[in-house]
């Protein structure tokens, strides 16, 4: 049972992050139909708002000690943040909290980048097939990463979570196990808050406000939207932005989970596409919803029990239920009619 | 001239082939170096071309920088710029700082991508275009094993760059093939004493390894030691390489009843994993009234960076730290550092001595014939090279020397001050049977 609820938590942050992906691909396929392959480059981008913003806090005053030198033989640099050095306590809290307060330069960034990338780029192509759309936008995914990797080198770079929440709460525990049985990270917890948190945001953004049922109305039907006189390329262009930072956001967050480097955007990139599948291409609701569940699921099929049973499983589940769901649905678990279909 | 063009047979066109087939030959027969040369490559020129193959691209990328770097430096030295860094400390004086043979060092290279296929291109480029006589570099073992292949196929030397699997001087080794870096029988030989002396003799472990050569390698070499000072062995893990989110992998640890974790993992991989362990507590949990550890037996200074601070108080092995304090480790620490500005990587330092070693034998055997090369190379010995005295075992290629045990840091003065030496493990107890692991080397090959 405590290694079941253990897995459960598990699939659950893993599914957040996908889930905020899928969200985002899901929104620019509805709306724009854009097969985006570039959306996993956002989310790296989103993660290097973090990285860059802790660099500029940790931006140092150097100075020299003349009584001291380095293995090389050249002077010993000592190097404070300037942040800690001008700004005493408050500088040092700013560094702690550099992840969650880097959200306020990732939202502008993302914003700023989803804006250019779709009237720069993307809007080129709205008419073109999904082949082109997909090979224009992996392009663009090489080039960011590439771009990424010769700033930032190749190697991860560790962003830690806030003091506060860097250790691992015993679940367990509180629910009547064993201590130390079921742990879980804090930032883990707050990671799928805040997952929680932007997706609700998002549903509440296109279900209660003009703009969102514009966007729907667009996503139903584009045509006829556009004969009512709604200029729908201009709020296209916003959703794109939107998902852009959805991305970002999951990115920045996930920093402190996964040490960023210029290739994780493909990593989760894949298998976020997979998600768009199985969810049903266009649905909202089947992308956060098979997020969750193929977070799951993954976390389940590594479990020894089940390896043991079925050894690689872990390696092929997403794809297995993947297959089996097209299958069974083959508009995936929540496809409206109609999408790709055509 | 007639306009009539003479009807095609059969004859015509071989006849026409057979022309056209001599005439694309000709020059190529006169001028192949297979019949004006004792050996592949064989340089005719002032100049001889070394081949530097390493990731200059892909998740080792600034791993290949570094190695690049080190080359870079060695040619340098070599050709008698610069401070001649570990050449004046080296025991064997057969190199003047005036190249070797009488030619000027240049070099080539070439990007692995960590990719076998790509790495054995790169390669097969460099002898084929480009008359690399040796080709050297690269981090990977997977990599080092289909190049070392490849090397051996074509008639060059091939002198290994980071490569830890047993396999590489092992099961796959090859007359032209000659690694300096240590492999992970000699981790396991080196580790199990500190485990021994840090946590006891009654400890359970878990394994988590990479699912590949070298993390096979690693995790039976580390079991194969700690079994035989009585530790049990909970369960060994395969993970995919590059899984990212290691979290369903590690929190099965938790409820095993091991009381320390052994990440089999290397680069990206280590880095996640030991941050997620930590983050999932295990670095401070107690299980059977022991302190649980964390245990990491293949150790990088560039690749620790990468985890912060995770890796305090974890021990791990590794091949050379530039903390060492013999001189040739000191030369080669102010040479590198003064010309780049931070200190040379474990990666840097091997592929630096490898690029010496083969100079070195070069100018002893008077020739950069492959055969007669290796036959320089075969158990040499040698020192000043900062592993103590060191021997190029002649029935495996491999180096035989002393090996470090290191511990993440708890109180780092600088970003590249991750890790402290615990004990310099002396090379008799790393030193094993030349038939232990297996495979022949076969005969050599001067590609000709």
């Amino acid at each position: 049972m405590d290694v079941i609820l253990l897995q459960l938590l598990n699939g659950l942050d893993k599914g957040g992050a996908y889930a905020l992906i899928a969200l985002g691909l899901t929104l620019i396929f509805g709306t724009l139909g854009v097969v985006n392959f570039a959306h996993g480059a956002l989310f790296m981008l989103g993660a290097f708002c973090a990285v860059s913003f802790n660099a500029l806090l940790s931006l140092e005053l150097v100075t020299i000690d003349p009584e001291k030198t380095t293995a090389w033989g050249t002077p010993l640099e000592i190097r404070t943040p300037y942040v800690e050095a001008y700004m005493g306590d408050f500088g040092h809290w700013i560094l702690n909290y550099s992840v969650p307060v880097s959200i306020l330069l990732a939202i502008p960034v993302m914003l700023l980048v989803g804006f250019i990338m779709e009237r720069g780029l993307i809007k080129h192509f709205y008419n073109r097939a999904h082949a082109d759309q997909i090979l224009v936008t992996f392009g663009l995914a090489i080039v960011l990463q590439e771009i990424i990797k010769s700033i930032f080198g190749a190697n991860p770079i560790p962003q830690a979570a806030p003091e506060t929440v860097r250790g691992a709460a015993d679940i367990g525990a509180a629910l009547g196990f064993d201590p130390g049985v079921i742990v879980y990270p804090y930032w883990r917890m707050v990671y799928l808050g805040f997952a929680a948190a932007i997706i609700a945001a998002v549903f509440a953004f296109l279900q209660f406000t003009t703009f969102g049922m514009v966007v729907r109305a667009g996503m139903a039907d584009r045509h006829t939207v556009g004969l009512l006189g709604i200029n729908i390329e201009r709020r296209f262009t916003i959703v794109f932005a939107i998902a852009a930072v959805v991305a970002g956001l999951a990115g920045v967050m996930y920093t402190p989970i996964l040490p960023p480097d210029y290739h994780m955007g493909m990593d989760f990139l894949v298998l976020s596409f997979v998600v768009v599948v199985v969810g049903g291409m266009g649905s909202l609701p089947g992308a956060v919803a098979a997020g969750f569940l193929l977070g799951i699921l993954q976390s389940f099929a590594s479990m020894n029990e089940v390896k043991a049973i079925l050894p690689g499983i872990d390696q092929i589940i997403i794809y297995l239920v993947a297959v089996v769901i097209l299958l069974v649905r083959p508009r995936g678990l929540m496809g409206r009619k109609g999408v790709m279909e055509s | 001239m007639s306009l009539i063009r003479k009807p095609l047979n059969r004859r015509s066109i071989l006849r026409a082939g057979a022309m056209g087939g001599a005439a694309l030959a000709t020059p190529t027969i006169f001028t192949s170096k297979a019949w004006s040369a004792g050996y592949l490559n064989e340089p005719t020129g002032s100049e001889v071309v070394l081949g530097f193959n390493v990731p200059q691209t892909g998740a080792y990328a600034d791993e290949g920088a570094d190695e690049l770097r080190a080359y870079q430096l060695a040619v340098k030295h070599i050709n008698g710029e610069g401070d001649g860094g570990m050449l004046n400390t080296f025991s064997s004086k057969a190199l003047q700082g005036n190249g070797v043979n009488g030619k000027k060092v240049t070099y080539v290279t070439g990007d692995t991508q960590t990719k076998s296929d790509a790495a054995r291109a790169s390669a097969k480029r460099m002898i084929e275009k480009d008359g690399a006589v040796m080709i050297t570099g690269g981090s990977s073992s997977g990599v080092a094993i289909a190049v070392q292949s490849l090397c051996q196929e074509a008639g060059v030397i091939f002198m290994a760059g980071l490569t830890h699997s047993n396999d590489t001087t092992g099961k796959d080794k090859r007359a032209n093939g000659f690694r300096h870096f240590f492999n992970t029988e000699m981790s396991g030989a080196a580790l199990a004493p500190v485990l021994k002396n840090a946590f006891g003799t009654d400890r359970t472990a878990y394994h988590l390894t990479a699912d590949y050569t070298w993390g096979w390698s690693q995790e039976g070499s580390i079991k194969k030691y700690t079994e035989g000072m009585g530790w049990k062995t909970a369960a060994a893990v395969r993970t995919p390489l590059g899984a990212g989110d290691f979290s369903q992998y590690i929190t099965p640890v938790l409820n095993s009843g091991a009381d320390v974790l052994v990440l089999n993992h290397y680069g990206k991989d280590m880095v996640n994993s030991l941050t997620q362990a930590v983050q999932f507590g295990l670095r401070d949990k107690q299980v059977n009234g022991k302190d649980f550890a964390i245990v990491v037996p293949l150790y990088s200074r560039l690749m620790a960076q990468g985890a912060g601070e995770n890796v305090k108080g974890i021990f791990g092995s590794t091949n050379w730290h530039w903390s060492l304090q013999d001189e040739g480790s000191k030369a080669f620490v102010k040479s590198f550092g003064q010309e780049y500005g931070f200190p040379p990587s474990q990666a840097a330092h091997t592929c630096y001595v490898q690029a010496l070693l083969y100079a070195d034998a070069a100018q002893r055997a008077g020739t950069f014939e492959p055969c007669a090369l290796g036959a320089a190379l075969e158990g040499f010995e040698f020192d000043g090279m900062g592993n103590g005295p060191t021997l190029y075992r002649a029935e495996d290629h491999q180096c035989f020397k002393d090996v470090l045990v290191v511990k993440g840091k708890e109180n780092p003065s600088s970003q590249f001050d991750v890790l402290e030496v615990v004990e310099v493990t002396p090379r008799a107890q790393v030193e094993y049977p030349a038939d232990l692991l297996g495979g022949d080397l076969g005969a050599c090959n001067n590609g000709v």
